[in-house]
């Protein structure tokens, strides 16, 4: 899962007061730690357990993930348009790993 | 039409059975282990949350019957005016009949301006989901509902 | 015994699936995803399943389009091209997948979106060809045919063709498998019927390669066809064998005039 790029949708432009709709989705196997393989082994666990949604700094939203979340991910969520600025997105793997995203949007 | 309303001998069920269920299994969400029930799903959301559940304020987004248990479309709304002094904290999904009852947790902030959410959740088989909202006032709020997850007959 | 175990295997399924259902759907009007009266598997799906194929951010299968398109552009083999080093920008693709199967002169033989590819990767990039079902495989065949997104199935079926058209057709009547079954008893008589919860579709390619949620990845045509064939408990043909290119050229024939959707969602 080295080379995971995530993909993320926000609006450029929105009007002070408007909520937008964020929606974001990563390429992850999300592997149960429950199947087995060819072999009879169980495959370890694999999955991103956790999302953050930080806008200018501060944690708008976040979510915690069990291995019942489908695999590649999706999730939409909303934020409240106040101030211009930049989203930097979050995802943590079980281990540590994390793969991030920015997104800028301005408020008019 | 069902294979069991066929009157047959226990073999040819069997094998008529196994032909069609053995993607199934090998698909692993089937396989027959352990899996939570509704007291699991009371339980867990006891360790998560504080007071006892009302009905409301929850509206859902579930498909009655998926197509997949691999990709059930799952999605919430709360009702609330996501104000400083009033906003949703947190939203638990829930799954009564996976091997597990936790599905995911979701934490918002009153900057949010909205409580909700959508993705998309495993199911293994028919099953209740259940959504549980608690609130910065400390009022806790839950919603359920039952997806028919369809078992394939089919499909390489 | 009243009969024996095969026999009743499929007496039980041509009861399943049945002719029950067909009627209201078939009254539906699908828009792009009929041509006359051949029908797009999306049409066959839930509309859960649409709605996550025709919104193409929750769309998974454009993961692997965004995977093609850096693909597209990295320079690989010993001649030190990439694919945009020829073909620069990635419309030059427009159209291409609404013809494939070709057939390929130099080659004798049929050539499949992923197979063109690694001719191209072999001779002109003198790079390794890419294992079939691989995840680059199958992110540029995705790619490529994402460029025809909407436009009309198209095969060539005479001339050079025409004998691996015949060929593809003669496998999908063919009965075959424990099941002794053919591709046309499910795809071709029982379209819309139930195969125990599934719907039976018209069994479409041009969708392909689709994300099914069953796999939870995108999935190539022969993935496909693998699958099928074990269903019916015959022993598969190979990735990119004769027998699957031929079958191929048949059922994007038979697909002609539907829109390519890749990347389509299916269950």
């Amino acid at each position: 899962m080295a080379n995971v790029k995530p993909r993320v949708r926000v609006p450029k432009k929105a009007k002070k007061g408007e909520i937008v709709e964020i929606k974001t989705l990563i390429e992850h196997k999300m592997e149960t730690g429950i199947r087995k393989d060819k072999k009879g082994n169980i495959i370890p666990r694999k999955i991103v357990n956790r999302f953050e949604s930080r806008f200018n700094g501060n944690l708008v939203f976040s979510s915690d993930w069990h291995p019942a979340v489908s695999a590649n991910p999706y999730l939409s969520f909303h934020m409240l348009a106040d101030e211009s600025g930049e989203f930097e997105f979050k995802w943590i793997e079980d281990g540590g790993a994390e793969f991030t995203k920015k997104a800028k949007m301005t408020v008019s | 039409m069902t294979l069991t309303s066929v009157s047959l001998s226990r073999r040819q069920a069997l094998k008529g059975a196994s032909a069609f269920a053995l993607t199934l299994v090998a698909a692993g969400l089937l396989a027959p282990q352990a899996h939570a029930d509704a007291k699991m799903v009371e339980e867990a959301i006891k360790k998560l949350v504080k007071g006892t559940p009302e009905e409301g304020k929850i509206k859902l987004d579930l498909p009655q019957i998926a197509e997949n248990g691999n990709t059930v479309p799952v999605g919430f709304e709360v009702d609330s005016p996501m104000s400083k002094d009033d906003y949703v904290k947190s939203v638990h999904v829930f799954a009564e009949g996976n091997p597990s009852p936790d599905v995911a947790s979701f934490q918002f902030t009153p900057a949010c301006g909205k409580a909700a959410c959508s993705t998309r959740m495993r199911m293994r088989g028919t099953q209740n989901v259940v959504v549980v909202a608690e609130m910065s006032t400390g009022k806790v709020y839950m919603a359920k509902q039952q997806v028919k997850v369809t078992i394939g007959g089919c499909g390489g | 015994m009243a009969f024996t175990p095969s026999k009743f295997i499929f007496t039980a399924l041509a009861l399943a699936v049945g002719f029950a259902g067909t009627a209201s759907a078939a009254d539906k009007n699908w828009g792009k995803y009929q041509v006359e009266d051949r029908r797009s598997g999306f049409t066959y799906a839930t509309k859960e399943t649409q709605a996550i194929q025709e919104d193409n951010f929750q769309n998974p299968g454009m993961i692997w389009v965004d995977q093609g398109e850096e693909l597209w552009n990295k320079v690989d083999g010993k001649a030190g091209k990439s694919c945009a080093s020829c073909h620069n920008d990635p419309s030059s693709m427009k159209g291409v997948a609404t013809v494939y199967p070709k057939y390929n002169e130099k080659a004798k033989n049929l050539d499949n979106i992923e197979t063109r590819i690694n001719r191209c990767r072999e001779e002109n990039m003198q790079a390794e060809p890419w294992k079939y079902e691989s995840s680059q495989l199958l992110a540029m065949t995705v790619f490529v045919r994402h460029q025809s997104l909407g436009m009309p199935m198209n095969v060539k079926v005479d001339g050079a063709a025409a004998p691996h058209f015949e060929k593809g057709k003669a496998f999908y009547y063919q009965r075959r498998g424990q099941l002794d079954m053919a591709c046309k008893h499910c795809h071709e008589d029982n379209p819309g019927g139930q195969l125990r919860a599934n719907t039976l579709s018209e069994g479409q390619t041009n969708g392909f390669p689709t994300y099914r949620l069953k796999w939870q990845k995108v999935g190539s045509t022969h993935r496909r066809f693998r699958g099928c064939n074990k269903q019916v408990r015959s022993t598969p043909y190979k990735y990119a064998s004769d027998e699957y290119l031929d079958l191929e050229l048949y059922v994007a024939w038979r697909g002609r005039g539907l829109p390519v959707e890749t990347p389509a969602v299916r269950n």
